[in-house]
């Protein structure tokens, strides 16, 4: 179990030096580098060796890696181009903003994917069924800037009830940011919630035609009882990891509707710095992002271990 | 007067067809379960056994329902019965034992908690009393350590410890009526014969009533007071065990009964033709009416009603009864015995295989060596003449489809050479064998609903042996498939057909001919009959044996049925933990079964007959690893010597009638004590 652990880690290290590797070499085999880009027709003469000097790009491009890898291992991203800011200084209000919005989300979303999953699934092909699941046929067909721009025209342009865009600034504090970020969490939970939701039910379902739920309904096992001791915990555990998947995947509908928005957050941020051509940003994000993904499916993957009797007393055997 | 337990009242169970038709799956069933009595419900697959003993708990499946009829307990209609008062019954006064005791465990519970619910919800005892009850149950049904085997989950047991905890389960409410569901189904024959005595202690113990479910009527006839067959949905018998295994005056049980292989019958045994009718496409007339030997026009437009025969206490369902009641050949040679043509050249030769499931570590990868000193299977040696039937038995874990696997090619040897028509070496690695060995050699799985790809035809499945190996095309390959399709009795009619348009036989049939079209040399059947039912096995071995007669083909037939591997084998190799026992004649070791564990296992065969008891000699301890000294048997022989078997492999010895016993007692000490049993 321990050594699985740590192999796990180790795998999702390796994933993230992988990521950090193509994206270094992604920006040095495009064509023109960081200080061209930066300062375009001006890039000749003085100024350019100015800004090669002031990035270090005159050195090697793998001492480069070696040192920009060092330095994000102490959590130092370098400067960004555009405003000369530390990438830190730009990234921390942006990190927790996202935050936000992505945890209002999963937090709101998963427990809602769960229960409509469950009532689906028990009451399966009765109405409460049928109503539920078109629903979240149609949600999950609609993309989300697609929603978000309806939710937009109606919630904020017909019935004036919430901002339609958010114009508070990057470092307002979370309360601050609360009424503002009501509409992006609908239009974010509402693909993620309709997709879990199907996950869970098709899982439930499957465990409900077991042999060993009709079993334990012969047995004399009143329903509800059965229903948590004996179906749920058997149903819920492979949907772990589907839910991890949808979280990951979460983190591209948070940019475009960061976008949508207006929302100062880290989604934003990649479209600008991309826009910008503020290269060692977005390698900073790429790195970011990626990390949050490869740990979220390292978590989905350790309480599968924990939770399933079956995996664990394997490893112990081994 | 015997007290009824159960009465089941006219019962008819259907589902809603497509069109909107009702089509019933169960019809008119009538029966009354007394006390302490043990009915067994035998029926091939489909004939609706199961839904009758579920309804019987009053559970109806998904999609089915109750179109008329009850089931009364203690005067309740369960089928009418909310699930509330269904929950005081379940568990309680009546239990199931269902046939797949891995699945019918819950994967996350503890097995001691899963007993231990049914005790809340069906006793008043308290937590410590419950404990106690736990431990008495687990030991009741002989299982080892009690208190540790609770705290288990269902997973680390065995097949037959989890169907002995299921046991357990069920009684732990003291029920009155006792429902089982092809209890033993799955379960190896030393196993299963263990678990059928325990039953019958049970029974007998506490006086509870049991319904048998089961298609197997060795296992019926072992357990049953009363036997009701099932055929269509229908009972067409119900009688007394003895007259109805003895006397079967239903040309259904009599078909039946006369298709199945038997150890004291060398031969093959007769086949029934066609199969079960789909429910709701017979409108008139008597069900088994196509398949009936002494059917009439009569059958075809009148249906029979349930008669009661007076003299042998049974009730029966068939106009022809009466010539019936005097056939008493059952157990007479109608046989028909194999003759193979055995040629004396060597067409396979194994010798000294061993193969290992051992992972490979990443150094030897990089060197292509297995380092593991006690290998799954060790030791292999057999030599197959051309024309031969070589038959390998044994239990699960034995090894027998792993030494096919590597024959196949399709798993690689860790040492040893297996050579083809004698100095043709083949190779391990199934890329390097030459095309023309890999069309001599062919294979025949188990479960064709897994081995035939469900997106292709019939036609599509025959012609790829025949364009790989021949390259037929057009015109040619059709008339070929058609051919190949007629040897195994296919009409050309099946070419355009789907595997799920095919019943379970006519799928055995397409991936025989799959196999023959490549007109191979050597066949592996890996246990082709085992997911078959009875009447059908018999129609595919003999189909298998008149091909063979045909093209002198040679088998290597891996089954864990005695009784099929006597009729259809002319040598046998009995295997435990993947090492050679014994190796003979099929005539010689049936009847002079000289090393222990192939006494045990024949031993625990169960045969159609009440009066043919299984003898059990050795505990039917599961084993996970062969040892790594000494006999493979050391774990469960009865007649172990002492430190010699543990720590010595013992040497190869032959018998007077041929056979290659591999043990360390003499063998004329092996013979004289066999005597004694």
């Amino acid at each position: 179990m321990f050594f699985l652990v740590i192999k796990r880690i180790l795998l999702g290290l390796i994933t993230l030096f992988i990521v950090s590797l193509i994206t270094f070499v992604g920006v040095e085999i495009l064509p023109g580098d960081a200080c061209t880009t930066y300062l375009e027709r001006e890039a000749y003469g003085a100024a350019l060796e100015a800004c090669y000097e002031r990035l270090g790009l005159n050195v090697p491009a793998y001492e480069r890696y070696i040192s920009w890898a060092a330095g994000v291992l102490q959590g130092d991203f370098g400067y960004s181009l555009s405003g000369d800011m530390k990438i830190n200084d730009v990234l921390g209000p942006r990190v927790k903003n996202s935050m936000v919005l992505a945890s209002a989300s999963i937090l709101i979303g998963i427990p809602i994917a769960l229960l409509l999953g469950i009532i689906t699934a028990l009451w399966r092909d009765k109405m409460p069924d049928i109503i539920i699941s078109t629903i979240a046929i149609f949600s999950m067909t609609i993309p989300e800037f697609v929603s978000a721009t309806l939710l937009i025209l109606i919630v904020a342009i017909w019935l004036e009830w919430l901002p339609g865009i958010v114009i508070v600034p990057t470092g307002v504090s979370v309360y601050e940011l609360l009424p503002n970020i009501i509409l992006p969490v609908i239009a974010i939970s509402m693909i993620m919630t309709a997709h879990m939701a199907r996950m869970v039910r098709s899982s439930v379902i499957q465990v409900m035609a077991s042999d060993y739920v009709q079993m334990a309904i012969l047995k004399g096992v009143p329903y509800w009882k059965m229903v948590f001791k004996h179906v749920l915990p058997n149903a819920l555990l492979p949907a772990i990891n589907v839910v991890a998947l949808t979280i990951a995947w979460l983190l591209g509908g948070v940019v475009v509707t960061e976008v949508v928005f207006n929302y100062p957050g880290l989604g934003r941020l990649v479209i600008e710095s991309i826009s910008n051509r503020d290269l060692p940003v977005v390698q900073a994000l790429a790195i970011i992002l990626a990390s949050i993904y490869v740990s979220i499916n390292l978590i989905a993957d350790l309480m599968t271990l924990m939770l399933n009797p079956r995996l664990k007393s394997l490893q112990i055997k081994k | 007067m015997k007290t009824s337990v159960q009465e089941i009242k006219d019962l008819t169970i259907g589902f809603q067809s497509q069109k909107g038709e009702q089509i019933s799956i169960l019809k008119n069933i009538s029966t009354t379960i007394n006390k302490g009595e043990t009915v067994g419900i035998v029926g091939e697959s489909g004939s609706g056994k199961s839904t009758l003993a579920l309804a019987m708990m009053g559970y109806v499946k998904h999609g089915l329902f109750t179109i008329s009829g009850q089931c009364m307990f203690h005067s309740n209609n369960l089928l009418e019965m909310k699930n509330k008062e269904l929950e005081t019954i379940r568990g309680r006064k009546i239990a199931m034992i269902p046939q797949n005791a891995g699945q019918s465990l819950t994967p996350n519970l503890k097995i001691g908690y899963q007993i231990d619910e049914a005790l809340k919800l069906h006793t008043d005892l308290k937590k410590e009393d419950r404990d106690k009850k736990i431990s008495e149950l687990l030991n009741k049904v002989r299982l080892p350590s009690p208190d540790t085997m609770a705290q288990r989950y269902p997973h680390e047991l065995s097949g037959g410890q989890q169907q002995r905890v299921a046991v357990a389960m069920a009684l732990a409410g003291s029920p009155e009526l006792l429902l089982l569901d092809e209890p033993t189904t799955g379960l190896d024959v030393t196993t299963q014969a263990h678990v059928l005595e325990l039953l019958n202690f049970i029974a007998k113990d506490t006086d509870t009533s049991m319904v048998y479910v089961s298609h197997d009527l060795g296992a019926i006839a072992q357990v049953s007071d009363r036997v009701i067959v099932m055929y269509s949905g229908e009972i067409v018998l119900d009688g007394p065990v003895r007259s109805i295994l003895k006397n079967p005056i239903h040309p259904y049980t009599y078909g039946l009964l006369k298709s199945i292989p038997k150890l004291t019958l060398p031969g093959l045994p007769n086949s029934m033709s066609g199969s079960q009718p789909q429910p709701g496409s017979i409108k008139s007339g008597c069900s088994f009416y196509e398949r009936c030997e002494f059917s009439d026009d009569n059958c075809k437009i009148k249906t029979p009603t349930l008669e009661y025969i007076n003299d042998l206490n049974t009730y029966v369902r068939c106009f022809k009864h009466k010539e019936l009641t005097n056939q008493n050949d059952l157990n007479s040679q109608t046989v028909k015995s194999i003759e193979n043509k055995i040629l004396k050249n060597e067409i396979l030769d194994l010798s000294n295989v061993s193969i290992s499931y051992a992972k490979q570590k990443f150094l030897e990868q990089l060197f292509n060596k297995i380092e593991d000193n006690n290998p799954t299977v060790k030791d292999i040696d057999i030599n197959i003449n051309k024309g031969e039937t070589l038959a390998l038995v044994g239990e699960s874990g034995s090894g027998k489809s792993t030494i096919l696997k590597s024959i196949a090619g399709l798993l690689k040897t860790k040492d040893g050479i297996i050579k083809f028509e004698k100095d043709k070496v083949l190779s391990n690695d199934l890329k390097e064998r030459d095309n023309s060995y890999l069309r001599a050699i062919q294979l025949i799985f188990q479960n064709p609903d897994e081995s035939l790809n469900p997106n292709h035809t019939v036609e599509e499945i025959i012609s790829q042996p025949l364009r790989l190996y021949f390259g037929l095309k057009g015109q040619e390959l059709k008339n070929k498939i058609i051919e190949v399709l007629d040897k195994v009795r296919l009409g050309e009619f099946y070419l355009t057909r789907y595997p799920r348009q095919l019943s379970g036989g006519e799928k055995q049939r397409v991936a025989v001919a799959r196999a023959f079209a490549a007109k191979p040399d050597i066949i592996l059947c890996d246990e082709v009959t085992s997911a078959l039912d009875v009447s059908v096995q018999a129609a595919v071995l003999n189909l298998l044996q008149e091909l063979k007669e045909d093209f002198g083909t040679t088998y290597v037939f891996v089954s864990h049925d005695l009784a099929v591997v006597r009729a259809i084998s002319d040598r046998v190799a009995v295997l435990y933990q993947g090492r050679l026992c014994e190796i003979g004649p099929s005539k010689n070791v049936y009847k002079f079964p000289s090393h222990p564990y192939t006494e045990v296992l024949l031993g625990a065969v169960l045969e159609p007959d009440p009066d043919i008891k299984p003898k059990l000699v050795a505990e039917d301890i599961v084993e996970e690893k062969p040892p790594e000294n000494g006999c493979s048997f050391q774990g469960r022989c009865p007649r172990i010597l002492g430190d010699i078997c543990k720590n010595e492999v013992p040497p190869w010895q032959t018998s007077e009638s041929g056979n290659l016993i591999r043990c360390h007692i003499k063998i004329d000490d092996l013979k004289n004590q066999q005597s004694l049993n």
